[in-house]
């Protein structure tokens, strides 16, 4: 199989107007022909469903939650980058588009990213329209803060909760299509398996989450926008219910998966505290806009009161080792520095791992109501969880999983190697390369869903037939019910003794400690040994109680659990195949002397692409080779 | 620590429910409350039992999804946090908890301790939102919005929809809700075009959901995780009021 990119030719700044000059028109009167499904309503599935639904295609939109309005998009906390050089700082279309492909270490594709960057001026401008409360300066302007990996201010945000506002902006789009008539939207719906008829996406199966009724569904196209898979790990700043079922079910239909092992480690997290733990809690990366993020230069000094340590015994790491960025180096670059200084025995805390954020500077400079004033939400959180005062003293924070840059693998119109397959948002693997630059989640979710699916579906939907979509009776239909009924009674059918929390916490051990923050050839290798025999005795000894036609939450998660055992294992063999460090993915053999990622252009500048060959044999690895034309190749630097 | 819970089990809309009484296991003080009913889950399913069903997602208190009556309050003992933000160090060893899901006509139960909060997606689609067209927006900043203005929009906005105020109201009122998602608008040039058209009919959805009368009795803003403020109801009403004289 070769992988067909379909990058438009000509200049990079003119491919995409060109592009959408040349996709095919579905004539208004047609549009109402055609039934789209999107499976998801994040940033990416609600903006899609919105505006497909305004563009007159009849669509459905299913969710797992009890409403639209909770979909993981909504924790999304700093905020929304968009080129519009308000703050006439230099920035521009293209600023924002080299920062992003040198934030994802040169593995993203040019085109989408440029694509990305020209589109997020209208995101910004859509989301006004809607009523998004962003923040304002005292002129009635829109005001923006910096971010990390850029040298301009061109995040919007609304306080700490720019996610939950631009997803309720999206969110009452969808409402207005839906009192419109033209999405149907089902809630408590969880997508178990695609549907492929003749080569095609045609079809979704559903199993109704209060019910446990299993329904088919039909359509001209899918469109699939269920976010990342880093509950792999278990613990995550996801929230508990996000899970990789969607994408990865139809990873096993034939849709290739793009760079599994680009996950993202975000630095700056509440540390864990205890065993018994069920997520990680985020703050914000905007918090090192004015947080200082250091560890005492003596080991010694570790279990100190913070405040009784002075300053020339601290070590501000990140501004020593990056000063032109300093406390604002990317995430990967961040999330390193602190495994490195808890890994010399500096971290505190505890567990001695956790590094301080300290805003005594910024309270000195701006005075704690200003600091409120910015951040009293993230100080607020902080506070519930550690039962601690990070207005007195220094916050303890520490890397934690929290996006993941691979997923199904999209071409530049965003369709998967399956045709009538649509993957947008953080469930493709498209625009961030090996590394994600902060406020980037929001901007490509926004631009897949409001910018640029409502062009590229009409590409493929004009070639299909108005009525020629298949009948749920048909066979392929019934082989996937089947398949979806199978796995739920197999599960039920173990009545092993253990639980399913207890093989996930296991999973994400392994994953963690072999296949998280940093990566080498011996450890990957032991954890696609320890996988398989987890998988194996998973499948014989999970405890599954209740019934499959009842509201079973044991249920639901199983069945996630044990795609996670399979994507796993995809992730630690992709990321053992990547002989070289790039971005989030740090191979422990391919570094330079001071310990940054050491990329290897000549063998590894590609896409990974993986496609299913069955339950017993290996995965194939497809390369699409990554050709820059603009941008030159660089050793990424912050110093 | 160890405590006792009295937990609400009920297992379908149609079924009678009642309470059941559990010891938990050993607690660490700085668990969540909801991480303290995943170690019960734990238990009960490995002594063969079937665990409790609670809703919940995100863990951080942004997406509404948790719910819960703990001692008779709707998040629990604490002001301007949901559930999954109490923690087990706001209870004392050997305490009993009673632990019951939102209790309102407009949300029935599906199954122990989850609701169904639907009637809200009902409201939203009755008028929660500006119809602008994906594409068809102005520049951003071609509309200034003063300061105070925004940052009182973005103070009802912070809503996050979970029914804490339904539950609290001897009413079950959904005033409080509806008041956020009305005053954001009102307040912003942009909720101008639609401004008497959008209260009215997300007023009439209320009503015909079966929520109640309010009586401004302030329970909703007591237990509201976002600590959004009765005074929104007053603009509601303000809003109503003018919707109606306007004859929007």
């Amino acid at each position: 199989m070769k992988l067909q990119s379909n990058i438009p030719s000509g200049p990079l700044a003119q491919k995409w107007d060109k592009h959408r000059f040349e996709l095919k028109l579905v004539n208004p009167a047609n549009k109402r022909k055609y039934e789209v499904i999107v499976v998801g309503a994040g940033l990416a599935g609600a903006s899609a469903a919105a505006t497909l639904g305004e563009l007159g295609y009849r669509v459905k939109n299913f969710v797992y939650h009890d409403s639209p309005r909770r979909a993981h998009s909504i924790a999304a906390q700093g905020g929304i980058n968009a080129a519009k050089n308000y703050q006439n700082d230099g920035d521009s279309v293209y600023r924002l588009f080299y920062d992003t492909i040198k934030g994802g270490d040169f593995r993203a594709r040019e085109a989408n990213v440029y694509r990305l960057a020209q589109v997020s001026v209208n995101i910004v401008d859509q989301c006004v329209a809607q009523g998004v409360p962003f923040a304002r300066e005292y002129g009635g302007l829109l005001d923006n803060r910096s971010f990390g990996g850029a040298q301009v201010s061109r995040t919007f945000y609304a306080r700490g909760q720019t996610g939950q506002q631009l997803l309720l902006g999206a969110y009452s789009a969808l409402c207005k299509e839906i009192a419109a008539g033209s999405v149907q939207s089902f809630t408590h719906s969880e997508m178990l398996d695609l549907v492929v008829v003749d080569g095609q996406a045609k079809g979704i199966i559903v199993r109704d989450l209060i019910t446990g009724k299993i329904s088919r569904h039909s359509a001209d196209a899918v469109v699939l926008a269920t976010g990342g898979y880093g509950n792999v790990f278990n613990l995550s700043t996801y929230a508990r219910n996000s899970n990789a079922t969607a994408i990865w079910r139809a990873y096993k239909r034939g849709a290739c998966f793009g760079n599994p092992c680009y996950t993202q480690i975000h630095p700056t997290c509440i540390p864990v505290s205890g065993d018994y733990q069920s997520k990680l809690t985020l703050m914000s990366e905007s918090l090192r806009n004015d947080g200082r993020i250091w560890v005492p230069k003596k080991k010694e000094d570790c279990r100190k009161d913070p405040n009784s340590i002075p300053e020339e015994d601290r070590d501000y790491y990140l501004e020593r080792l990056y000063p032109s960025f300093g406390n604002l180096a990317p995430r990967d670059i961040s999330s390193r520095a602190a495994k490195r200084v808890c890994d010399e025995g500096r971290g505190v805390g505890e567990s001695g791992l956790g590094v301080y954020l300290d805003f005594a500077d910024a309270i000195k400079r701006l005075g704690e109501q200003k600091v409120r004033e910015r951040y009293g939400n993230l100080f607020d959180i902080y506070h519930e969880i550690t039962n601690e005062n990070a207005y007195r003293t220094p916050m303890r924070i520490f890397p934690a999983v929290h996006y993941t840059m691979g997923g199904l693998w999209v071409d530049y119109n965003l369709m998967s190697n399956l045709p009538g397959l649509f993957v947008l948002g953080e469930a493709n693997f498209s625009d961030h390369g090996a590394n994600r630059l902060g406020a980037s989640a929001l901007m490509q979710g926004l631009a897949d869903g409001y910018f640029v699916i409502p062009y590229t579906i009409g590409n493929y939907l004009a070639a299909q037939k108005p009525g020629s979509c298949p009948k749920t009776d048909h066979p392929a239909f019934k082989e996937a019910e089947e398949n979806v009924v199978g796995i739920i009674r197999r599960l039920l059918q173990a009545r092993g003794k253990r639980t399913v929390h207890s093989f996930h916490k296991e999973l994400g051990r392994i994953m963690w400690d072999h296949c998280g923050m940093a990566r080498n050839e011996a450890g990957l290798k032991r954890a696609l040994e320890l996988i398989p025999a987890l998988r194996e005795e998973f499948w014989h000894s999970v405890n599954v109680p209740g019934s499959e036609a009842d509201l079973n939450q044991s249920l639901e998660r199983a069945g996630r659990v044990a795609d996670y055992f399979e994507l796993a294992e995809l992730m630690c063999r992709d990321a053992l195949e990547r002989r070289e460090s790039c971005g989030g993915h740090f191979r422990e053999e391919f570094q330079f002397p001071d310990g940054e990622a050491k990329r290897d252009d000549e063998n590894f500048a590609h896409v990974a692409a993986w496609e299913y060959q069955g339950p017993d044999k290996p995965p194939v690895r497809h390369v699409e080779p990554l050709v820059y034309e603009e941008v030159k190749m660089t050793t990424r630097s912050y110093k | 620590m160890k405590v006792r819970l009295k937990i609400w089990r009920q297992p379908n809309a149609a079924a009678p429910g009642r309470f059941e009484t559990y010891d938990t296991p050993d607690l660490n003080p700085n668990m969540s409350f909801l991480e303290m009913l995943d170690v019960v889950n734990e238990d009960l399913t490995a002594r063969g039992q079937e665990p409790v069903a609670f809703d919940h997602d995100c863990r951080e208190g942004i997406c509404g999804t948790c719910s819960l009556v703990i001692n008779g309050k709707p998040h629990g003992p604490h002001r301007g946090v949901a559930t999954c933000q109490t923690y087990m160090r706001s209870f004392k060893d050997g305490d009993t908890i009673v632990v019951e899901p939102f209790r309102a006509r407009p949300f029935p139960v599906i199954k122990d301790l989850i609701v169904s909060r639907k009637a809200f997606d009902k409201i939203m689609q009755a008028g929660g939102f500006i119809s602008v067209r994906t594409g068809a927006a102005p520049d951003a900043n071609s509309l200034p919005v003063p300061k105070p203005a925004a940052d009182e929009a973005m103070d009802a906005a912070a809503c996050i929809g979970c029914g804490a105020c339904v539950a609290a109201c001897k009413n079950a009122s959904a005033m409080l809700f509806v008041s956020a998602k009305v005053s954001q608008f009102a307040l912003l040039p942009q909720g101008q075009p639609e401004r008497e058209r959008r209260v009215l009919r997300m007023v009439q959805a209320m009503d015909e959901a079966g929520f109640g009368a309010c009586t401004v009795t302030g329970s909703c803003e007591a237990v509201c995780p976002k600590n959004i403020s009765l005074d929104f109801i007053a603009r509601l009403n303000r809003e109503y009021a003018r919707a109606l004289l306007k004859g929007g």
